[in-house]
């Protein structure tokens, strides 16, 4: 019987073996892994191809998985660049403290959380404590806001993504709740399907998500552009974050500098997002 | 061979047993290069008890971790202040971890689920093992497990994209995201369950006992409902419980269909937000260590524990109703 024992722990460790064993052959060559933020995911993603391109010897792999993740990942070190849509929140800095590690902020390009109704609604335009109104439920149905009379479905995001509380804080404030009846979607495009397919639906998505079955919503007459965000004229706007442990090194830094370059800001444009201002 | 035991082999836990009953047993053989091949079969032994035991050490390690995840919310949190809250807003603060609309849209959309695929379920059951000729069996009954293996994305796609506008229009109701939808969803999951493990146990009745019973004069409406039914009620029961406990742990339909609103459901068109949703929308943003990680492991555990429940009253179920025989009926 003892032998056998011998012999299942003999299988167990070469069935662990088998396990490690492709985490030593990723480290030859030279290697960067991002993760975070569904919102910067395109950007990181195009970013990426492009620069493995220019960089035939360099493997990125890029995943989208939260802002809260990205963060988490840098100070773990089990990614070399996190993605947020967001800055760190007090926990995540005390957290990074202890582990002795200082993320290096990098805004990349900046973003405009755009409201959104179907393209049938007549409402072009609401100011912030119309929004703010219909987020927390006291506006309820449409025609108090000039609109007909249709019961007003509210579409949030998770509360734990950036978008959300990027929203929450900057038209709810701070410390204001979120109707408890507001739908949730997990993502941003999950919220633009729900309004595209609701008359009664409003919802808030990133500008790179805004399409022709969505009718973008001026807020206080202003609507979300580019020139906009940049001037800071329209009122919810954010910037797209990039983490690194600490000041970027080798590979990770020249990525860096590419995505913050013109090429990458180029690609910034073209998902739909903001360009840094020069 | 009773009905119960075929019934728990499509189960997917079977796995672990069939591996280790197709293990060698100690039959001597001729050998011809002697203790080589014996060290062989030790070997060979020693393999598949290590993959027998697996799922159980696996299993054992993941309850481990979620408690161990789950248990740091009850030192800011109180066990009843977490059950029967009324709201959930953990990103806020001060924070509130209140479960209970939680628990009541996994209920409401487990229940409603099983209220449209139960009927339909042992119906199909029935059909495939009584009415239907060989040739319909045959192309019917794959066509019904082919269900069960469409992923739970496409049936939340379907939903979201298909059902969910159609239903807004033809009910004139506010959102096609809700209760009613996702119970659609989930019931078309359940049925396959439910239809295949008790088509299997109507299908295991010896087939002495109807001829008996035919023979005897009874009809074969008697027939079926007085010894085909009784007969295969505990595989027909565990079918039930594991096809309810599939659309209560079902994750990606419900986050996508249901609406995702924290509120304890008034009617079958409002939005809610089932245990397994608010875990997946919300742990991927989550920083570790936090009072809402610690409150999302603890709905972990409160779904297990519900799916445990579940489980142990099909065991139950299946134990209890078995028949040992013909003499029972």
């Amino acid at each position: 019987m003892r032998k056998s024992f011998l012999l299942m722990g003999t299988v167990a460790l070469l069935a662990a073996a088998l396990i490690m064993a492709p985490g030593a052959v990723m480290a030859g060559g030279k290697s960067i892994t991002i993760t975070g933020s569904t919102t910067v995911l395109p950007v990181a993603q195009k970013a990426a191809e492009d620069f493995m391109k220019k960089h035939p010897d360099v493997r990125i792999s890029v995943a989208g998985t939260g802002s809260g993740d990205g963060i988490k990942a840098v100070i773990d070190g089990t990614a070399d660049i996190g993605d947020a849509s967001r800055e760190m929140k007090d926990k995540e800095i005390k957290l990074a403290k202890e582990k002795g590690v200082t993320p290096k902020l990098h805004v990349v390009a900046l973003d405009c959380i755009v409201p959104v109704v179907h393209p049938s609604n007549p409402v072009g335009d609401l100011s912030l404590e119309q929004l703010k109104k219909i987020y927390t439920g006291d506006i309820k149905n449409w025609k108090d806001v000039g609109g007909p009379d249709l019961e007003m479905v509210a579409v949030s995001r998770d509360s734990s993504s950036g978008t959300f509380e990027v929203w929450n804080h900057m038209v709810l404030g701070k410390k204001t709740r979120v109707r408890p009846d507001a739908q949730l979607q997990a993502s941003n495009g999950a919220v633009a399907q729900a309004v595209a397919g609701n008359k009664n639906a409003i919802g808030y998505v990133g500008i790179g998500y805004v399409n022709d079955k969505l009718k973008a919503v001026k807020i206080n007459g202003v609507a979300a552009s580019p020139k906009t965000a940049a001037d800071k004229s329209y009122p919810v706007a954010r910037g797209l974050n990039m983490y690194t442990r600490g000041e970027p090194q080798g590979v990770v830094k020249e990525f860096i500098d590419f995505v913050m370059g013109p090429e990458g800001q180029k690609i910034v444009a073209e998902e739909g997002f903001v360009p840094l201002p020069k | 061979m009773s009905s119960a035991y075929r019934a728990e082999t499509v189960d997917s836990e079977g796995l672990a047993s069939a591996a280790g009953a197709s293990a060698p047993a100690e039959v001597p053989r001729p050998s011809l290069t002697g203790g080589k091949s014996r060290e062989r079969e030790v070997m060979i032994r020693a393999i598949f008890t290590v993959v027998g035991f697996s799922s159980v050490i696996i299993m054992a390690l993941i309850v481990l971790f979620l408690f161990r995840e789950g248990v740091g919310l009850f030192a800011t949190v109180s066990l009843s202040d977490f059950l029967f809250g009324q709201f959930w807003y953990p990103t806020y603060d001060p924070a509130d971890f209140g479960i209970l609309p939680l628990i009541m849209g996994s209920v409401a959309v487990t229940f409603i689920s099983s209220a449209i695929a139960v009927p339909l379920g042992l119906g199909a059951a029935l059909y495939l093992a009584e009415v239907a000729s060989s040739k319909v069996r045959e192309v019917v009954k794959p066509a019904v497990e082919l269900l069960a293996s469409l992923p739970s994305v496409v049936l939340g796609f379907v939903g979201m994209v298909l059902i969910a506008p159609l239903m807004q229009q033809l009910l004139d109701i506010p959102t096609g995201l809700n209760v009613l939808n996702a119970s659609l969803m989930l019931a078309l999951m359940a049925i396959p369950t439910i239809t295949s493990i008790a088509e299997d146990a109507l299908h295991s009745v010896p087939n002495d006992l109807k001829e008996a019973s035919l023979a005897l004069g009874a009809t074969r409406w008697e027939t079926l409902t007085r010894v085909q039914i009784p007969g295969a009620i505990s595989g027909m029961g565990t079918g039930v419980i594991l096809g309810m406990s599939r659309a209560m742990g079902e994750t990606m339909v419900v986050l996508m269909v249901a609406g995702g609103a924290a509120m304890i459901p008034g009617s079958i068109f409002d939005s809610a937000r089932p245990l397994p949703a608010t875990i997946a929308a919300e742990m991927g943003e989550t920083p570790v260590g936090s009072e809402h990680y610690f409150a999302l492991f603890a709905i972990g555990i409160v779904l297990f524990f519900i799916t445990l429940a579940f489980n142990l009253v099909a065991a139950y179920i299946s134990r209890r109703f078995q028949q040992r025989g013909a003499a029972t009926l």
